[in-house]
């Protein structure tokens, strides 16, 4: 066989391209995953604790000191260097808002084995935070985390692009990239992007109820009303907002993922659909 | 900043309304917004992209005399946060939880029982912030609630927007050596003439625009 310039080539030789699928290859992509007859929340995370799932909270640090949230796997805050390099030191802060130790409690307590790592975007400087985000997202994207809890969006139309490609890499990296819609008419990312999981709110009181949009782009809908969560200080408070209902999808994700590592995210959001409790999930 | 936003900000503040009229509609929003939620106090606080700064711009209820003009960092805190990530959020104290300390509230000043807030978004920025304190506790939180409060901060928004556009026209009206200080000046001095003087006037200006090619 010759290729189109000519020169002989020996397809058996050659590696595996991924825009085909060559007939002896198919052996190849067989998969180890045993799909049941039907997928069943239970057969998805029934059971499940999150083990040795990492999971990211990308937000305004997690204080690691509160009861509720307990040691984290890693903790960093990003900078923007002289030379736009991406700066990431150990965080010694913690959390300047409440938010992300909030997000992080709530991960703890519903996937209480998996591993929480805390990657600070917000309170250095206001100015330039829309670099610190996407600076950020690019290092816990780089971390091969298994999931990242993105509670925030940005309006700025520039870094759109760039957001969207750090979103699709997440993904074909096998990185989970759970993200907040906004609940205001206004376009922000990237909860926008369908390589992302975009997370609004629902009223009900079970933390691992979720419901499939089929109106997207919002995806899923997660509890984020009237959720008790840690907050700074070693206080409890309750709390409203999509930006609670994202840590209740990703503790869904860290469980699945627990129980089923090998899924993709492209298969995960398969099973978040098929056991979504307005689909197939209903007790 | 463009000129061509200013230039007609320039003109508008010759004929159109002044910082008195966009506050006292700042006013007007949070005083709605409170009533309409039943909370005790509401506020709008405005980025100062110089400081990095939010200084509370209207406040009604609880802390009206004291904190108007009042400023603290734009990248701490529960409203930093709301602004940084664009991000509506309500949060309620619990106060009967054990874990609750009063030191805490001493060490961070003044907290409210309870806080809802969302980012006053104008095209692609985040001008402030605008917050409710303290709603009735014995009621629970619901979603058409954040929607309500969303609608109410689309509504600042474009007020502030106006205050802003008012207050770079203000300047400009101020500042009589700037290069656009002539274009204000004239604005002012045709809105203020009459009858005839004002037809001569609208006249000589509709010439020199055609002469500029306007």
């Amino acid at each position: 066989m010759q290729d189109v310039t000519g020169h002989s080539w020996d397809a058996s030789k050659a590696a595996l391209p991924a825009w085909s699928l060559p007939k002896d290859a198919v052996d190849r992509i067989a998969l180890p995953s045993e799909w049941p007859d039907r997928v069943t929340r239970d057969w998805a995370l029934g059971g499940a604790m999150g083990d040795g799932v990492r999971v990211c909270i990308l937000d305004s640090g997690v204080d690691s000191t509160h009861p509720l949230v307990g040691e984290l796997e890693s903790a960093v805050v990003i900078s923007i260097g002289e030379d736009d390099e991406v700066i990431a030191d150990e965080d010694t802060d913690g959390d300047v808002s409440g938010h992300g130790t909030a997000c992080a409690g709530i991960v703890r307590r519903h996937a209480p084995e998996s591993k929480i790592s805390s990657v600070r975007v917000l309170g250095s400087s206001f100015t330039g935070s829309g670099a610190v985000l996407l600076g950020g997202l690019r290092y816990a994207i780089e971390q091969g985390f298994d999931v990242i809890n993105m509670s925030l969006s940005t309006t700025k139309k520039p870094f759109a692009s760039i957001l969207h490609e750090l979103a699709d890499s997440a993904y074909f990296k096998r990185t989970v990239l759970v993200a907040s819609a906004h609940n205001m008419p206004v376009e922000s990312y990237p909860w926008r992007f369908s390589s992302v999981i975009s997370v609004g709110s629902h009223e009900e009181p079970d933390p691992l109820d979720f419901f499939y949009n089929p109106s997207p782009p919002v995806e899923f809908f997660g509890r984020g009303v009237n959720v008790e969560v840690p907050w700074l200080g070693g206080r409890t408070l309750t709390v409203s907002g999509n930006s609670f209902a994202t840590p209740h999808m990703s503790s869904i994700c860290a469980l699945i993922l627990s129980k089923h590592p090998e899924l993709t995210p492209f298969q995960l959001k398969s099973v978040l659909y098929l056991t979504a409790t307005n689909v197939g999930g209903a007790p | 900043m463009t000129d061509q936003p200013d230039l007609r900000a320039a003109v508008a503040a010759g004929v159109v309304g002044s910082e008195e009229s966009y506050r006292a509609l700042l006013s007007a929003i949070v005083e709605v917004a409170r009533s309409i939620f039943g909370a005790t106090a509401s506020s709008i606080l405005l980025l100062d992209e110089e400081t990095e700064e939010l200084v509370f711009e209207a406040v009604v209820g609880e802390g009206e005399d004291t904190l108007l003009g009042t400023r603290f960092p734009a990248g701490t805190g529960i409203a930093g946060w709301v602004l940084a990530t664009r991000t509506p959020l309500v949060i309620e104290d619990v106060h009967n939880d054990p874990r609750w300390s009063r030191d805490v509230a001493e060490d961070t000043g003044y907290v409210p029982k309870g806080l809802m807030a969302a980012p006053l978004l104008h095209e692609e920025g985040a001008l402030g912030v605008l917050s409710v304190l303290d709603r009735p506790e014995q009621t629970l939180f619901s979603l058409q609630e954040m929607e309500l409060l969303g609608l109410f901060a689309n509504q600042a928004a474009i007020a502030v927007d106006l205050l802003l556009k008012a207050r770079r026209a203000e300047a400009l009206l101020g500042d009589g050596e700037g290069d656009l200080a002539v274009v204000a000046r004239l604005a002012t001095a045709v809105d203020a003439l009459e009858d005839e003087q004002r037809e001569s006037g609208l006249k000589l200006l509709n010439h020199l625009a055609r002469t500029l090619g306007a």
